[in-house]
C-alpha cells in the first residue's frame, strides 16, 4: 500500500505537479497569447479535426468489422480478430514509418492514388489515415463484448412479429450498439488527440499545414521556449482529463444493460 | 482508458439463429467490406515493412542490423526494458493487492490516476521529466552541480518509459483480483501460511496468467515507445538513441548517405516483436477462455450432480 502510493506519486504525480506549478507561474494572459499565437490555432484545429475525422471513420468502420468477426463465421475470421490488435501492438515509429510509405508517389498504394490526386503523404489526409491506423483497435474491441452479449433470442422475437432486418437494426441493434460505440469513439479520439509517432513520419510537418499539436510542443521545446511548450502541454493535458471522464461516465451508461 | 479489451474465445458457437441473420447477400457484402478494410489497413503496412527492408537485397539488410549505432541502440532498448518492466510489474502487483485486498478512501482516484499515463500524450509525459531534471527544470541546477545527467542521458529514458508503461500490468490485474475474491487467501491464512507463502502459493499462480499478459503488453509498449523517449532522449547517436529513434534517423536520413531500407530493416524487428507480442497475446486469450470454460464445466457438472438430491 505505502509501496504503492510512494511509487504512483514519484513517477506519475510529482512530475505532474510540476507541469502544473510551473504552468501556473504563468499570467493568464500569457498562457492565452502562448496558447494562441505561433501556429498554435492551426495546429490544434488539425488535431482536434483529423482526431475527430479518424474517430468516425473507426466508428463505420470499427462497428462494421467487430459486427462482422463476431456474428459471422468465415475463412480467415480467427487470423482477422488477431490482426486487429496488431495498430496496437506495433509501435507507432513503424506504423507511422510503413503508412508514410505506403503512401508516397512510389508507394504500392501511392502510385495509384497520387495520380488520381489523392495524396496520402504529406498532407492533413495523411495525419488522418494515422490516427484512424492507431485508433482502430480501441473501437473493435469495445464494440466486440457488446455484440456478443446481445441475445439473438431479442431479434428472433421481432422477427417473428414480423419485423423486417432493417427494422430490427433500427430499432433493436442500433439503441444498444450506440453507446459503446460512443465510448468507443472517445478512446479512439483521445488516443488521437496525444499520438506523436506515427504522424510525424507521415505528416511532413509543415509548418502551419500539417502540424500537430503534440509536434508543435516538440518544436517549443527543442528551442527552449519552455512556457510555450507547457501551455500547449495544460491545454492537451486538460483534454484528456476530460475525454477520461467522459470515458467513465459512458461505461457506466453502457453497463445499464447489464444486470 | 484502457488498451483493448480482452477477446472471447469460442463464443460463436449459438443454437439458432433464425430471423437474426443478414439475407447473405448483404453478409456477403458486409465480409468483403471488412476484409478489403483489415487488407488494406492492416496487412499492407505490415507486408510493407517486410518489403521494404529487402527492398535493396539481403546484404544490405543485415548490413543495417549490425552497423553498431543499430546495435548500441538494440542494447539501450533491451536495457530500458530490462529496467521499466520488473519495476511496473512489481508496482502492478503492489497496487492490484492494494486495491483489491483493502477498503480505503480515495480508492477510485487511485485507480484514475494509474491509469492516467494511458491517456496522457506521450509528448506530455516527455515534457514533464524535462520540467523536473531539465538544466531549467526544478531539480536542474542540483544536478548540474553535482554532475549527474538525467535528461539526455538513460535514465531519464528509464523515466519517461516507466511513466508510459505504468499502467500495463496493474490494470490486467486490478479487475481479475477484484473478481476472484479473498477468500482462498483468508483461508491459507487461517491455515497457519505466512503472509508470504499465501502470496507466492495461492496469490500469484491464480493470476499468473493475466500477470504474464501485463508484462507481455507492457513489454512491447517499453520497447516500442516513440513520443515521450524522443523528448528526453536529445537523440545522440549510439548513446540515447532507442530502436525507434535509430528508425526515425534513418529515415530522415534518407535524403544523405544510408540507403532507404535501412529504415526499415531496423523497423523489422520492431515488427517482429509486435507480432511475437500478438501471438503469446492471442495464446494468453485462449488458455485464460480455457481455463475459465473448465471451471464452467466443473460447476454445472456438481450442480447436475446435486440436483437428483433436490
Amino acid at each position: 500500500m505505502g509501496f504503492t502510493l510512494f511509487y504512483l506519486s514519484a513517477v506519475v504525480l510529482i512530475p505532474l505537479a510540476a507541469l502544473a506549478l510551473r504552468s501556473a507561474e504563468l499570467s493568464l494572459s500569457d498562457f492565452w497569447r502562448l496558447a494562441t499565437t505561433n501556429q498554435a490555432p492551426a495546429a490544434f484545429r488539425l488535431t482536434f479535426g483529423a482526431s475527430f475525422i479518424a474517430a468516425v471513420l473507426n466508428a463505420v468502420f470499427g462497428t462494421l468489422l467487430a459486427w462482422v468477426l463476431t456474428r459471422y463465421e468465415f475463412p480467415g475470421r480467427r487470423l482477422l480478430d488477431a490482426l486487429v490488435d496488431f495498430p496496437f501492438a506495433l509501435p507507432t515509429a513503424v506504423a507511422g514509418l510503413t503508412l508514410a510509405n505506403l503512401f508516397a508517389p512510389n508507394g504500392w498504394l501511392g502510385q495509384f492514388l497520387v495520380p488520381l490526386g489523392i495524396k496520402g503523404a504529406y498532407s492533413q489526409l495523411g495525419v488522418v489515415i494515422a490516427l484512424t491506423f492507431t485508433g482502430l483497435p480501441f473501437m473493435v474491441r469495445t464494440l466486440q463484448p457488446v455484440i456478443e452479449n446481445i441475445e439473438t433470442e431479442v431479434e428472433e422475437a421481432a422477427a417473428t412479429l414480423g419485423a423486417g432486418r432493417g427494422r430490427v437494426f433500427v430499432s433493436i441493434l442500433a439503441p444498444m450498439l450506440f453507446p459503446p460505440m460512443l465510448t468507443g469513439f472517445a478512446l479512439s479520439f483521445g488516443r488521437a488527440i496525444g499520438e506523436y509517432g506515427s504522424v510525424v513520419f507521415i505528416s511532413g510537418n509543415l509548418t502551419g499545414k500539417t502540424e500537430i499539436a503534440p509536434m508543435l510542443v516538440v518544436k517549443r521545446l527543442e528551442a527552449y521556449d519552455y512556457p510555450g511548450a507547457m501551455a500547449l502541454a495544460v491545454i492537451l493535458l486538460v483534454v484528456s482529463f476530460v475525454l477520461l471522464a467522459l470515458i467513465n461516465t459512458l461505461e457506466r451508461w453502457t453497463r445499464r444493460f447489464e444486470r | 482508458m484502457s488498451g483493448p479489451v480482452h477477446r472471447q474465445w469460442g463464443r460463436s458457437t449459438r443454437k439458432s439463429t433464425r430471423g437474426a441473420d443478414e439475407s447473405p447477400w448483404i453478409r456477403r457484402l458486409l465480409i468483403g467490406i471488412a476484409l478489403l478494410f483489415c487488407g488494406v489497413f492492416l496487412l499492407l503496412p505490415l507486408a510493407n515493412v517486410f518489403a521494404q527492408a529487402f527492398s535493396d537485397g539481403l546484404a544490405a539488410f543485415g548490413g543495417a542490423i549490425i552497423s553498431p549505432d543499430t546495435v548500441a541502440a538494440i542494447r539501450l532498448t533491451l536495457l530500458v526494458a530490462a529496467i521499466t518492466v520488473p519495476l511496473n510489474l512489481v508496482f502492478g502487483v503492489a497496487a492490484a493487492w492494494a486495491i483489491a485486498r483493502f477498503d480505503f478512501r480515495g480508492k477510485a482516484l487511485l485507480i484514475t490516476l494509474i491509469d492516467l499515463p494511458f491517456s496522457i500524450s506521450p509528448v506530455v509525459a516527455g515534457l514533464i521529466y524535462v520540467l523536473l531534471f531539465g538544466l531549467q527544470g526544478y531539480f536542474g541546477e542540483w544536478l548540474d552541480a553535482h554532475d549527474i545527467q538525467i535528461i539526455f542521458a538513460v535514465p531519464g529514458i528509464v523515466l519517461a518509459t516507466l511513466f508510459v508503461t505504468l499502467p500495463f500490468v496493474a490494470r490486467e490485474l486490478i479487475p481479475l483480483m477484484q473478481a476472484q475474491g479473498s477468500e482462498p487467501e483468508q483461508a491459507a491464512l487461517t491455515l497457519g501460511a505466512s503472509g508470504w507463502q499465501t502470496f507466492w502459493h495461492v496469490t500469484l499462480p491464480s493470476v499468473k496468467w493475466a500477470l504474464l499478459y501485463g508484462v507481455i503488453l507492457c513489454n512491447s509498449r517499453a520497447m516500442g515507445e516513440y513520443g515521450a523517449v524522443s523528448v528526453v532522449s536529445g537523440h545522440i547517436t549510439g548513446r540515447t538513441d532507442t530502436l525507434p529513434l535509430r528508425i526515425d534517423k534513418l529515415y530522415n536520413d534518407l535524403q544523405g548517405s544510408s540507403q532507404g531500407s535501412a529504415a526499415f530493416a531496423v523497423a523489422t524487428l520492431l515488427t517482429l516483436l509486435a507480432l511475437l507480442t500478438l501471438l503469446l497475446k492471442t495464446f494468453l486469450e485462449w488458455r485464460q477462455q480455457r481455463e475459465h470454460d473448465r471451471a464452467q464445466t466443473v460447476n454445472s457438472d456438481q450442480n447436475q450432480d446435486s440436483s437428483p438430491d433436490a
